[in-house]
């Protein structure tokens, strides 16, 4: 009989700690087929960030490094300085990226750095409660916004993904989401597009996945979904933002 | 080889080099900055790395990256850089990396000044971040000891997988003195120190590597702790690090490290001039604190002065070393104030000579 | 021995040069020797300055606050440090940018022209070599030879065809206190 789903051979055999309908599986997933499909499990290096992902290294079979909140992409920087011909990546929640590392990720794309960048927008901090993130929706209930975000209060949603292409040492950035199957493939193909500008020696490239977060957004796994296309996806539109 | 003439500063920046450092992020402050802008042609000279990073947090987290991929790394500041470069190095200890850390210490707390001071004395010698950690910190008193200690800085990072810190000054940093720059072999430690099995270069041919602080199961971060603290045992059996002068047959011993150690040498020299009993020990390792050495001291000298550029820090580790049993007295100058002779030398009279004048020191 | 000396002018003058020559010098000829730059906030507001101190035996510190010796280019380095100067210390005055007498009567004071000796030698750079070799004749401090070498040392290797012009500076530096 044929095979036609199997687990990817980077991604270990272990029950994942990831609340039901989380997009870090899924994502966790995609990153693992891609490197298998790319022959690169032996090159690769990952850092971890401080968030729900931070032991994304119980999941991944290849070397892999924590760093602190928002630092993520110095580490991965770090790394691919000293070791230029292996693949180094960076996975990032909104509140690693677009808060407390704000100035790491522009500076890192700014000096158009060689790594690539995974960054998991779900709007929310999942591992502290649920507290507002810079990318929570204008109106979303959080936490720490309990009538909803108050753009006099709390400011706008980020566009990090935008505000990133501006500099010319981005080469490639791509928002897409995990919320229905046609997405996550595209999700895959945007990934192994990333992962190969690094291996070309272009520069600095980065994925923004819109991911569900049911747990903190207070629906079920399926309604997740649904609100990532109904809502999410109005403030953080799909597609190629830049390719340069 | 000829001596040349070299600042502190950029004598650490060579001497990085031929300890085999290809790797440094650092962000100016004075005074270091002469450290940064070495840094900048010659770890390109040397087929290494060189970041202008964007903060002092970033510059730290680089170094960590770098030294996890298994490079010997470097980064530098001054007081309030090196405050925000506590995140990383915290990391950095319960992570088991090896960096060199230095901080050419300015007048503080704030922003300060930018004249000499060693007022980050406890930040250096209790950890500096947050949890159970420590940093090796060696202090060196002239621009030739820093080039020495600062090889020997990279050896020992590398043997106990913890950064080490130089700690100097505004002055150590500033100043030019004769330096001889040959490589020197510090009982061979360089050889041991290349064999990184921990790093991370892709997991080929063997498991993967995982670099890491965050221990949530049960009990498993209490083992970190524990095998931490028995390398820091190790460390403080093994690492101390001084030199006495006249301490044989002192009745009072002055205790200072770093520049202060220069201005006390020659304040000593004058008094035995004058035929006082005194002497000096000076702990180039900060932490470990050459503990048992000074102790051993009690025995003999009556009394003990402490002289530092700050309001009193290494006197905490001067008394927990005397435990009580001889006066400590201290002199010292906060605030980016330096120590003179003169005040030096009439501290020692009024210790020795108790009943010339009345002051209290302490 | 031991000699404390503040070179001090405003930015350009060579003033930093000026105290690296006599220190590479010293440290040729078997001196202990420091070198301290002004920095940081220092360097602002027009006047710079460099410590040299130069013993027999190991220099305690670099920073030095009573000079032997100072020399001063401009006029706010010698309203800045004459009052500093230790007793019966050599002040060594660029005459033709300082307009007044040194107030105290208990230093020796040397006045010479060095920018308009330097602007008739064809440089106006060299003013600060010219007092550099005046202070070494007047200190006897270390060798003309050593002061000669101490240069290229100094002044960068794209900058060397200067070497002649410096090296003659510090001559005649030397001869116009000989001269005296």
């Amino acid at each position: 009989m044929k095979k036609v789903f199997e687990r990817p051979a980077s991604l270990r055999a272990v029950p994942t700690h990831y609340c039901s309908g989380c997009g870090h599986s899924i994502v966790h997933r995609l990153v693992c087929e891609v490197i298998d499909e790319l022959g690169i499990r032996e090159d690769v290096i990952a850092v971890c960030p401080v968030g729900c992902a931070v032991i994304a290294y119980e999941y991944w079979d290849f070397d892999c490094s924590e760093a602190p909140h928002g630092r993520t992409p110095c580490v991965a920087t770090g790394i691919k300085r000293v070791h230029p011909d292996k693949v180094v990546f960076s996975y990032q929640g909104d509140g690693d990226l677009a808060a407390i590392g704000t100035a790491e990720i522009i500076h890192t794309a700014n000096r158009g750095e060689n790594i690539t960048v995974f960054f998991i927008n779900n709007g929310v901090y999942g591992m502290t409660n649920g507290q507002m993130a810079p990318t929570t929706l204008i109106g979303q209930k959080t936490s720490t916004s309990i009538h909803g975000r108050d753009i006099t209060r709390d400011g706008y949603p980020m566009k990090m993904s935008e505000l990133l292409s501006q500099l010319p040492g981005a080469k490639y950035i791509e928002r897409v989401s995990v919320d229905n199957p046609a997405n996550v493939l595209k999700t895959r193909a945007a990934i192994k597009k990333a992962l190969k500008c690094q291996m070309e020696g272009k520069g600095f490239s980065l994925v923004e996945i819109l991911s569900p977060c049911p747990t903190y957004w207070g629906l079920s796994p399926k309604d997740a979904c649904r609100r990532i296309e109904d809502e999410m996806s109005k403030a953080f539109p799909l597609g190629v933002i830049k390719d340069a | 080889m000829a001596k040349i003439l070299m600042c502190g500063n950029e004598v650490i920046g060579e001497a990085a080099v031929h300890a085999g450092c290809t790797f440094y992020a650092g962000y100016p402050i004075t005074p270091q900055n002469e450290l940064t802008h070495y840094m900048s042609f010659r770890m390109q000279e040397a087929g290494g790395t060189f970041i202008q990073a964007e903060s002092e947090l970033a510059a730290i987290n680089l170094v960590l990256g770098a030294s996890a991929a298994g490079a010997r790394a470097m980064t530098s500041s001054s007081s309030p850089g090196i405050s925000l470069k506590q995140e990383g190095i915290s990391y950095m200890a319960a992570c088991q990396l090896p960096a060199v850390i230095v901080n050419m210490m300015r007048g503080g707390p704030g922003l300060g000044n930018i004249a000499p001071s060693q007022a980050d004395y406890f930040q250096a010698t209790r950890g500096g971040g947050h949890g159970d950690y420590r940093t090796m910190v060696l202090a060196p008193s002239t621009v030739e000891e820093a080039w020495n200690l600062t090889q020997l800085a990279f050896d020992l990072a590398d043997e106990y997988r913890n950064p080490v810190m130089i700690l100097g000054d505004g002055i150590l940093g500033q100043m030019m003195e004769p330096v001889e720059v040959v490589r020197r072999h510090l009982n061979g430690r360089n050889a041991v120190s290349s064999h990184k099995p921990w790093a991370l270069t892709g997991c080929k041919g063997r498991k993967p590597n995982v670099v890491r602080s965050l221990f949530l199961g049960e009990g498993e971060l209490e083992e970190l702790n524990r095998i931490m603290q028995m390398k820091y045992n190790k460390i403080k059996s093994k690492e101390p690090r001084f030199e006495s002068l006249y301490t044989e047959d002192s009745d009072l011993v002055v205790v200072a490290y770093g520049t202060t150690s220069r201005i006390v040498r020659s304040a000593i020299s004058k008094a035995r001039h004058e035929h006082l009993h005194v002497g000096m020990f000076r702990p180039v390792t900060l932490w470990p604190f050459p503990e048992a050495q000074l102790q051993k001291l009690a025995r003999k000298s009556k009394a003990f002065l402490v002289v530092e550029m700050s309001a009193g820090q290494m006197l905490d580790d001067v008394k927990l070393s005397i435990l009580g049993q001889r006066p400590i007295h201290f002199h010292g100058r906060a605030g980016g104030g330096v120590p003179t002779e003169e005040a030096i030398i009439e501290a020692i009279k009024d210790i020795l000579k108790p009943k010339s004048r009345k002051r209290v020191y302490a | 021995m031991k000699e404390e000396i503040i070179f001090a002018g405003f930015g350009g003058q060579g003033i930093m040069v000026m105290g690296k020559v006599l220190a590479w010098a010293a440290m040729k000829e078997g001196l202990k020797v420091t070198w301290m730059p002004s920095y940081g906030a220092e360097v602002r507001g027009g006047t710079a300055h460099s410590m040299v101190v130069i013993s027999d035996e190991m220099v305690p510190s670099p920073v030095v606050t009573s000079p032997t010796a100072c020399v001063v280019m401009n006029r706010p380095s010698m309203d800045r440090y004459e009052d500093s100067l230790a007793p019966s210390g050599t002040l060594i005055v660029n005459e033709t940018l300082i307009d007044r007498q040194p107030s105290r009567g208990d230093i020796d004071v040397l006045r010479i022209p060095v920018t308009k000796m330097a602007t008739d030698m064809g440089n106006t750079r060299i003013a600060n070599m010219i007092a550099l070799g005046a202070l070494n004749a007047k200190l006897k401090l270390v060798s003309m030879r050593a002061l000669v070498d101490a240069l290229k040392d100094v002044i960068p290797p794209d900058k060397h065809s200067l070497l002649p012009m410096n090296e003659q500076a510090l001559k005649e530096g030397a001869r116009l206190v000989a001269r005296q």
